[in-house]
């Protein structure tokens, strides 16, 4: 059957469609409780960053498939729906606005890459979407603007690379020279200005041998480690991680760099399982906050307990941080949701009512709390210690962990990191605290 | 500026050192890339999957001879195993089942079908293997390290590094140029390369060469990354990182020359190892610097001859 659109019914067809996307789009219409919650997770699926998106969505399965059996969240079930960040950030801010307009999400759990957090965090604020930056680490997107409907659910790059530094200052005091060894691109430069810029005034005269920026994805690391065992510098920083940070700590291993220099890895956890007994002992390692599953003290033993028993059950390997990091984001999730239905009395909220209810939010994960500040940055716990070895994991854990508090390592509200950084003084060492247990 | 070369001698000596197993390692990619081209002209995109997955099957391979309590040797054999399977297994396999239906169709067609299949690989990549970083070290820690003096110190290098592989490569341009030049075979590829249309005639099943070639072409593939997977971590992605400097070396050589692609390589290698040591921004860049001066003053690239083209 065929029949002739005249234009005025077309005209009054377009006014319906332009008059319902108007509304879909404020925020201000009132919300029954759906059938299902559709959350949106971008990630990397492919690439060599899948060495930690794919975990990450392994974890999202697992914790939305047991949250779903418990009920879900407010009575609805969840259904994850994930997107490859890999084909980079004009792909991925298409992907954000086909996830809210066709797919419906009601919220986003948006990115691994900070190249892409940087390019949807603008899209929460022009599509009024609650979005979770659930993983990437520059600290430019909120102290670079105001985001209201953004929330970052766990730390990021300056307490991420200040607290492995305090705790280089705290264990190696003495120490001369440095070498910076990270990848090219935006968190290797990054992360080395941010760490340069506290280094030179915690502690002044310290030579830089050599500053090395190989290309990322790096297949060979062999002249870059000669070059390190020619110079011998008392310290080696690298932020760098995955296949590239596994080679070149395999092919230092074996050309004894570890007996010259000591070495501090600030995003290692991941490559840990992989490196085993490769990994030397003695040297400085970080995880990206506090979940070291190894935790000597966490705030609730017995559920950090079932997450990394239940990972290892399903996928035969141990969850590393990007895993820990996307169960804080169903953890706010949960919480921004029960407090958002509290308020309204038991009604289902809508995209302003759930931003709302994250602001300030703190909620519980295995190991701590995290309490989301004004300004939507979480604080997140850091733990570094020294790599050593026992008898309950085949591969390297921390021992002399420091937990360094979030709110004495992230910089304040208002503040550029690097001008922070660059105003602490050598005082500020005197704030370390003590080694915990473990 | 002869003082400054007397102060870094030391320095240049390591470089050399770095840059020739470097160099090996880009030769036995490249080669294998550029005798495909010089054959079936086809520029094959998936070229740098089939490194990744004879990195990948080697691992496994001598993961299974450690874990059945095989001397550590047989680590090399496992090397030697995974370049012959990927060769004569997957290299026919895709010859025969993808690449025959497109040979003398348009450049954009076949780069479009290599592209796809290139795709479909590093997805079999992560369905067999994960995405966790694999890594098999028993080849490298077999054969220990070698103390080179440095002034009064001494510089760690690994046996493999310094002999294993630098030695692979000379073996296979050697082996190539023989092959190529002193065993029928090898001339009557020589001859299809030369000239596909007059060898045809001439009665040469042109066929039954580029299945050969192309399939040996896979298993250089391979047995570089077979060579690479004891030194490195392998994860998804490294078949792209692969094939980008190898069509640089393709191209600076000149398309189809196996010395051209030796030459080049060892320039990239020694280029890109003093790049580290005394201008280490320039690392990234340096094999495309070499490859634009090159194509500067030889378009046709070190070795490429001039081609009259038919209008």
């Amino acid at each position: 059957m065929t029949e002739a659109v005249t234009r005025r019914a077309a005209m009054l067809g377009a006014g319906a469609t332009a008059g319902s996307l108007l509304f879909a789009g404020s925020g201000a219409k009132a919300q029954g409780k759906p059938s299902e919650l559709r959350v949106g997770i971008t990630t990397f699926l492919s690439g060599s960053a899948s060495v930690f998106g794919v975990p990450a969505k392994q974890a999202a399965e697992l914790l939305f498939e047991e949250l779903n059996k418990a009920g879900g969240i407010g009575g609805v079930p969840v259904r994850p729906i994930f997107v490859d960040e890999a084909p980079g950030t004009d792909h991925l801010v298409g992907e954000f606005r086909r996830l809210v307009q066709n797919e419906g999400v009601q919220l986003i759990f948006a990115s691994i890459s900070s190249g892409s957090c940087l390019a949807c965090t603008p899209l929460s604020d022009e599509m009024k979407k609650t979005t979770i930056l659930w993983d990437c680490g520059t600290q430019r997107i909120f102290e670079e603007g105001q985001h209201p409907y953004a929330f970052r659910t766990q730390g990021y790059g300056t307490p991420e690379v200040l607290a492995p530094l305090l705790y280089l200052l705290k264990h190696k005091p003495d120490f001369r020279t440095l070498a910076v060894i990270n990848q090219d691109y935006a968190w290797g430069r990054d992360s080395w200005e941010l760490w340069k810029s506290a280094m030179d005034v915690l502690k002044p005269g310290v030579r830089v041998v050599a500053e090395m920026f190989p290309r990322f994805g790096a297949t060979d690391y062999s002249t870059e480690v000669t070059r390190l065992l020619a110079a011998r510098p008392d310290v080696i920083l690298s932020t760098s991680w995955g296949g590239d940070l596994v080679t070149l700590l395999r092919q230092s291993a074996e050309r004894r760099l570890f007996d010259r220099s000591t070495f501090v890895l600030p995003v290692c956890e991941p490559s840990l399982p992989t490196l085993g007994r490769t990994m030397a002992a003695g040297h400085i390692i970080g995880t990206r906050g506090d979940h070291w599953n190894n935790h000597p003290s966490p705030k609730d033993p017995a559920r950090l307990k079932r997450f990394v028993d239940a990972y290892r059950a399903k996928y035969n390997e141990y969850p590393i941080y990007p895993c820990h990091h996307m169960a804080q984001a169903i953890s706010a999730t949960q919480a921004a949701y029960a407090k958002a239905i509290a308020a309204k009395g038991g009604g289902w909220p809508n995209d302003a009512e759930l931003a709302a209810a994250f602001r300030g939010l703190t909620f519980d994960t295995p190991t701590s709390s995290i309490t989301l500040r004004e300004d939507g940055q979480g604080l997140e716990d850091q733990i570094v210690g020294i790599s050593s070895f026992n008898t309950q994991y085949p591969f390297a854990v921390p021992k002399d962990m420091i937990l360094f508090p979030a709110a004495m390592v992230s910089t304040p509200v208002g503040r550029k990191s690097v001008d922070w950084l660059k105003s602490l003084t050598p005082d500020f060492l005197n704030q370390i605290p003590a080694p915990i247990a473990g | 500026m002869t003082d400054w070369f007397a102060d870094n001698s030391l320095l240049f000596g390591l470089a050399l050192l770095d840059g020739l197993a470097n160099a090996a390692l880009i030769f036995m990619v490249a080669v294998g890339l550029n005798l495909v081209f010089g054959v079936l002209r086809i520029v094959n995109v998936a070229h740098g999957s089939l490194f990744a997955i004879g990195a990948y099957t080697a691992a496994s391979i001598g993961m299974f001879f450690a874990a059945r309590g095989l001397p550590p040797w047989t680590g090399y054999v496992a090397l030697v195993l995974a370049a012959v399977a990927i060769g004569a297994v997957l290299g026919p396999l895709i010859e025969r089942l993808l690449l025959r239906r497109i040979y003398g169709h348009e450049d954009v067609l076949q780069l479009l079908v290599t592209f796809a299949l290139f795709m479909i690989l590093e997805d079999v990549q992560k369905l067999v293997w994960g995405v966790q970083p694999v890594s098999q070290d028993a080849p490298l820690k077999f054969l220990g390290t070698v103390d080179i003096p440095f002034g009064e110190d001494v510089i760690p290098f690994t046996a493999y590094q310094l002999f294993v592989i630098p030695g692979v490569a000379v073996v296979t341009l050697l082996g190539l140029a023989w092959f190529l030049r002193r065993t029928l075979t090898g001339r009557v590829i020589v001859a299809v390369t030369t000239d596909k249309e007059a060898a045809t005639a001439m009665g040469i099943d042109a066929a039954r060469i580029t299945l050969l070639t192309f399939s040996f072409g896979a298993g250089l593939a391979a047995l570089g990354g077979a060579l690479a997977s004891p030194t490195l971590a392998l994860v998804p992605g490294i078949g792209a990182q692969t094939i980008v400097l190898s069509f640089a070396v393709v191209a600076t050589a000149g398309l189809g020359q196996i010395e051209g692609a030796a030459l080049t390589a060892l320039l990239i290698g020694l280029g890109r190892s003093i790049a580290v040591y005394f201008a280490p921004e320039f690392e990234v860049v340096v094999p495309y610097l070499i490859m634009v001066a090159v194509l500067l003053v030889r378009p046709q690239g070190l070795f490429g001859v001039i081609e009259t083209r038919r209008v």
